[in-house]
């Protein structure tokens, strides 16, 4: 495994999210009040409203950082948590930072289940103070050929596993997502088949690159991306990473995932970077990375997002073309 | 509208709408120079280049059933800006998408072209776009008489072919494709020979009611 040397500035600091966050607001505040003038302000105070309540804010205490981390820059706060694709909250890219406020993540209850010794549920309160909280600096690779460096913080999904003894018969671990169309305006529309579903294979699950996100930037995650607990996979394609998750079903069998039961031909159950194989309808040789400006060139993607040298030994003697 | 002053309107008439027509390229440079075209400029940039030809297409379609419902001349006078417009922000949209999308690589263009149907489809309708735009001068309808009208009939496989690309390149979410799909639909529907159709079944009708 190749180890790197931790950022010598926790990517926390780079950028002050409170600060930044004080700005916007003083910025909707003042977009509300010349709505309001001229008539409109109602639906503007609303989505001011939604956009403080968005912003996690709340502290994370001193995660700890991660050999694991990438030394590359973080994509900033800004388009973090304004370029999502969270499609309980809308199809577009700005819609999850503009609706994602009426997500309500306290109380939150994972219920961890299925093939396993002792099934039962955990709470948020105990999820962040029972497992040592990690800065994991991470690429982003959408299957849509942008990417992004995300500061996450979170802990790895295996020592959450391990303590409800998966049994023999556990080779798959399956997630859900929120079902609640009263939270999650989006699901009342079935723009796809609710709950959002993924899964990982078990020893993919216990790969200690995978993570339990609880949040970004230092601070709890925004809603718009997936508070209060999600996953991050960081060489698969984004979509493997579900968000906002309520249950973990340890099964014996490959489970449902939401994007590949949609369109099995252009999304796949592993889902692993690969600019060998690309997407039916564009190419996912290179990727555009958040943030770099209009005239950027595109960067050349990675086979697993550059994490090769630690997880392509989990697919040897696998024909990743069939198997993408 | 006739005589002098309704030729004045219709010169004002004609600079409102070439300036409202160059407002969404004007919003888009200026949100460019501003930086401010969010997350991830080049999509933005495509996808509001593509955007506003599709619709600027389907507002030039609505120019003939507009004359029809209103009696009015000046739609029909204002349909070449309009199709022209078009054709501008195809050229944008094209251009967006060689140089800024795909880094003008070429062998990837091809393959683009070639392999991914709502790529080769959209740059099918471009290619029928040519044709149209270098013909929509006084001289060249002259030139071409009816066999011009014959020719610029292509806007309507265009049209369609514009609503295809879109609704091919969605992941999920059809609603915006399949609402430029409706309109279009309506659109020709009007085009459809009506009193042709309602004399045929008058006809029918009569014949049944033959002894």
């Amino acid at each position: 495994m190749l180890i790197k040397r931790p950022a010598d500035i926790p990517s926390s600091q780079i950028t002050p999210p409170a600060i930044y966050r004080r700005r916007r607001e003083i910025i909707k505040a003042a977009a509300a009040g010349a709505g309001l003038m001229m008539g409109g302000g109602s639906l503007l105070m609303r989505s001011a409203k939604a956009a403080s309540e968005t912003a996690g804010g709340e502290r994370i205490p001193n995660p700890r950082p991660s050999p694991l981390s990438t030394d590359e820059k973080p994509t900033s706060l800004d388009d973090v948590t304004h370029y999502n694709n969270f499609y309980e909250f809308g199809t577009e890219k700005t819609d999850p930072a503009a609706n994602a406020g009426t997500l309500e993540t306290r109380p939150w209850t994972l219920v961890v289940d299925g093939a396993c010794e002792s099934p039962g549920e955990i709470g948020i309160e105990d999820l962040l103070s029972g497992f040592t909280q990690e800065e994991r600096v991470y690429r982003l690779r959408c299957v849509e050929a942008w990417a992004m460096v995300v500061p996450w913080v979170g802990f790895p999904l295996g020592d959450l596993l391990k303590r409800f003894r998966p049994t023999s018969k556990a080779r798959y671990v399956a997630f859900e997502t929120l079902l609640d169309p009263d939270q999650m305006p989006g699901q009342r529309r079935s723009v796809l088949e609710w709950p959002y579903r993924e899964g990982l294979r078990m020893d993919e699950a216990m790969h200690p690159l995978t993570i339990l996100a609880t949040g970004l930037y230092g601070e709890l995650l925004p809603n718009q991306n997936g508070a209060p607990l999600r996953l991050v996979v960081p060489w698969k394609y984004g979509f493997k990473s579900i968000k906002s998750i309520v249950r973990i079903r340890f099964t014996e069998r490959q489970p449902p995932a939401t994007w590949n039961r949609m369109q099995p031909d252009e999304y796949g159950f592993y889902a692993n970077v690969n600019p060998a194989v690309d997407h039916p309808r564009w190419s996912q040789k290179r990727h555009r990375v958040i943030g770099e400006g209009l005239f950027a060139r595109k960067h050349e993607t990675l086979p697993f997002n550059g994490y090769g040298e630690q997880v392509a030994s989990l697919y040897s003697g696998m024909d990743l073309r069939r198997y993408f | 509208m006739s005589g002098r002053r309704g030729e004045w309107i219709l010169r004002a008439a004609k600079v409102v709408l070439f300036m409202a027509c160059l407002a969404p390229f004007g919003i888009m440079v200026r949100e460019a120079v501003a930086g401010s075209l969010g997350a991830n400029p080049v999509e933005t940039l495509l996808h509001g280049t593509g955007d506003w030809a599709l619709r600027l297409l389907l507002v030039t379609l609505a120019m003939t059933p507009l004359r029809r419902l209103t009696g009015l001349a000046w739609p029909i006078r204002l349909r070449r800006m309009l199709g022209l417009f078009a054709f501008f922000y195809a050229v944008l949209h094209l251009t967006v998408y060689l140089w800024l999308d795909r880094e003008l690589a070429w062998s990837t263009i091809l393959e683009d072209i070639l392999e991914r149907p709502y790529i080769g489809v959209g740059f099918l309708a471009f290619l029928l776009l040519i044709p149209l735009a270098a013909t929509s001068t006084r001289g060249w309808m002259r030139r071409l008489g009816r066999r011009w009208t014959q020719l610029h009939r292509a806007v309507y496989v265009i049209a369609a072919l514009g609503v295809l690309h879109y609704l091919w390149l969605v992941k999920a979410d059809l609603r915006e494709p399949l609402l430029y799909g409706a309109i279009l639909l309506v659109l020709l529907a009007f085009r459809l020979p009506w009193n042709q159709l309602r004399s045929v079944r008058r006809g029918l009708r009569a014949d049944r009611s033959d002894p």
